[in-house]
């Protein structure tokens, strides 16, 4: 597919110099066919975390882009990345989310796999003749790599590494994010799936907007003690910013003071942690750890948005999947403590619930405003979708403008990305 | 445990059938107050995902102890939640309904619950099993655990602004 029809051939008219989205951006699905070829199938998307198919020979079912692939790791421990699509006659290899095995096997003809997707057997190979190569029958590889137990995949050989597409201050950023396992690896514990019928934009858009937030989760904030309500007015207070990280990744850092967890450890703990940290006294933790694991069950301080489709959010990931240009399904994947105390792994639990998932106190109300837009979007097709908040005072960041904790620097950050991506052939 | 073969459980089932239906009806119709005056005060609402059944040590849709549930009902009372006003309109429908045991005053029920939301002009349903131990008190049945199993809980859902 090329760029080269009329429609879309003037990229600043989608997203103009003076940042502002062309209504179309989320509604025409002939750019969003050519969104998931030029983005989705050409940079790193995310597609697991190392913990949810720890073992040899344990797998999950992911996406890259519309792509259904298998995440799994092989009997010498590697990863491998693979669409789940028997070469044969094209039937999934595997229907089950997450789990162990020895091998995929095709359920139409028999044709299985191994763990490092390539074909082992068929039943009855004598009709393809001498020639039939089995090594170039193995399941569709893609490149995977991983950083810090974040795994992610592209179909683009000619793809620069995952470090230099992450860069030097979202590695440091996942570094501090990872702190919140308390000295302990950080593991998956479960997930919240839910669709919404949006544009995938309007999802990437939110994880670095501050704007919205006491707008849209005041009824969350109600529910919050003092402290905790203190702690989320970080809107009010201005400490934080946001900043374009450089490949259309951004950060919002709401609480600067949880940026690194390992700072303040000193300090009292809060009042609504103070019941946990008594329990994991009783488990037999030390003073320092009790403080290093309690301050950790809070989460990070900030927000990281990684484009196209993974967000790290104060104590969670959240991922999104395309699935039709109005239609996108969103994961909301809890994160807790490999080998850590059972009542701080419940207190990371209680508290993603809380917020997260189709019956959380914060996710339905997001939920609910992305729908808003699409539907909003139906009118007044001429008008442009603004994201130029704090272009007013921005100033230079480390890779690139930082602004106001309010400002819609992290969209801007996103769609210069975008429109990189959509002007390559 | 008491023998079932001792209870009259037609009658019973009449009583648990019919406090069941009261609070379906009380719960389309949206009067949460009154929804919380059915709980006992260490009551768990849960609706959990997947099969486990270690609710306190897995992720679920909700795990409502008394403040939850007070919290939650706030929130959809107080008007600026924006997934809840207006809320989805629900027509349920609780069937299906067998009381496994009895052990002391807690007899333990399970239905079926089919519950059908209408919003933004687009209906949606959802259908699960429901697991209710009820507690009898001076002034009737009290709900001390709830638990609502969705079918394909684990799988893909879509947000919602009312209770199961």
């Amino acid at each position: 597919m090329s760029l080269d029809t009329a429609k879309f051939s003037d990229l600043d008219a989608l997203y103009s110099t003076d940042a502002k989205v062309a209504t179309q951006m989320y509604e025409d699905p002939g750019l969003f066919a050519e969104e998931m070829e030029k983005i989705f199938k050409k940079t790193w998307v995310w597609v697991a975390h190392e913990s949810e198919f720890p073992d040899k020979g344990s797998f999950r079912l992911s996406h890259v882009g519309l792509e259904p692939v298998i995440v799994v790791r092989d009997r010498k421990g590697a990863i491998h990345v693979m669409v789940n699509r028997c070469r044969h006659r094209a039937a999934t290899v595997c229907e089950v989310k997450k789990g162990k095995t020895s091998s995929f096997q095709c359920p139409y003809h028999g044709w299985g796999y191994g763990l490092d997707g390539s074909l082992r057997a068929l039943p009855y190979p004598e009709q393809y003749g001498d020639d039939f190569d089995k090594a170039q029958h193995g399941l569709l590889k893609l490149r995977t790599e991983a950083y810090n137990g974040m795994v992610f995949a592209t179909f683009n050989e000619d793809a620069e590494p995952l470090v230099d597409f992450l860069g030097p201050e979202v590695c440091r950023y996942i570094d501090l994010f990872m702190k919140q396992g308390g000295g302990f690896p950080v593991k998956v514990l479960g997930e919240h799936q839910f669709a919404v019928p949006m544009n995938w934009k309007v999802q990437l858009e939110n994880t670095t907007d501050a704007y919205h937030f006491p707008i849209v989760h005041k009824s969350f904030m109600q529910t919050l003690d003092a402290q905790t309500t203190d702690l989320f007015d970080f809107l009010d207070k201005g400490k934080g910013w946001v900043e374009d990280l450089g490949n259309g990744h951004s950060i919002m850092m709401m609480m600067p003071e949880r940026e690194d967890l390992d700072d303040h450890l000193d300090d009292p703990i809060e009042d609504r942690f103070e019941e946990l940290a008594a329990e994991i006294r009783a488990e037999g933790y030390d003073e320092a750890q009790v403080r290093k694991i309690v301050r950790a069950v809070g989460g990070a301080g900030f927000n990281l948005n990684l484009f196209p489709n993974v967000s790290f959010s104060l104590s969670f990931l959240r991922v999104l999947t395309p699935k039709s240009v109005e239609q996108t399904e969103i994961r909301h994947i809890a994160l807790g403590m490999e080998g850590g105390p059972q009542a701080a792994n419940q207190a990371r639990i209680r508290l993603h619930e809380h917020f997260q998932g189709p019956m959380g106190f914060g996710s339905p109300d997001d939920a609910e405003v992305w729908e808003r837009v699409q539907r909003g979007t139906k009118g007044g097709e001429e008008l442009p979708i603004l994201v130029n908040r704090g272009l007013v005072d921005e100033v230079p960041g480390v890779m690139g403008p930082r602004g106001h904790i309010s400002a819609e620097t992290g969209m801007r950050a996103a769609y210069e990305m975008w429109k990189r991506m959509m002007s390559n052939d | 445990m008491t023998e079932m073969s001792k209870i009259e459980t037609p009658a019973l089932l009449h009583e648990v059938t019919e406090f069941l239906w009261t609070e379906a009806d009380i719960l389309d119709g949206k009067r949460y107050d009154e929804w919380l005056d059915l709980w006992t005060e260490d009551g768990l609402y849960i609706m959990p995902m997947g099969d486990g059944e270690d609710y306190a040590n897995q992720v679920n849709l909700c795990y409502d102890n008394a403040k939850m549930r007070r919290d939650r009902v706030g929130r959809f009372q107080a008007g600026f939640s924006i997934s809840s006003a207006p809320p989805a309109l629900t027509v349920r429908t609780i069937s299906r309904i067998v009381i496994d045991r009895i052990e002391g005053d807690e007899i333990h029920v399970r239905a079926a619950e089919h519950v059908i939301e209408d919003k933004f002009g687009r209906q949606r349903q959802w259908a699960g099993n429901a697991f209710y131990t009820l507690r009898r008190g001076e002034r009737g049945f009290k709900l001390h655990r709830k638990i609502v199993k969705l079918l394909n809980s684990d799988g893909m859902l879509n947000s919602f602004s009312y209770l199961f």
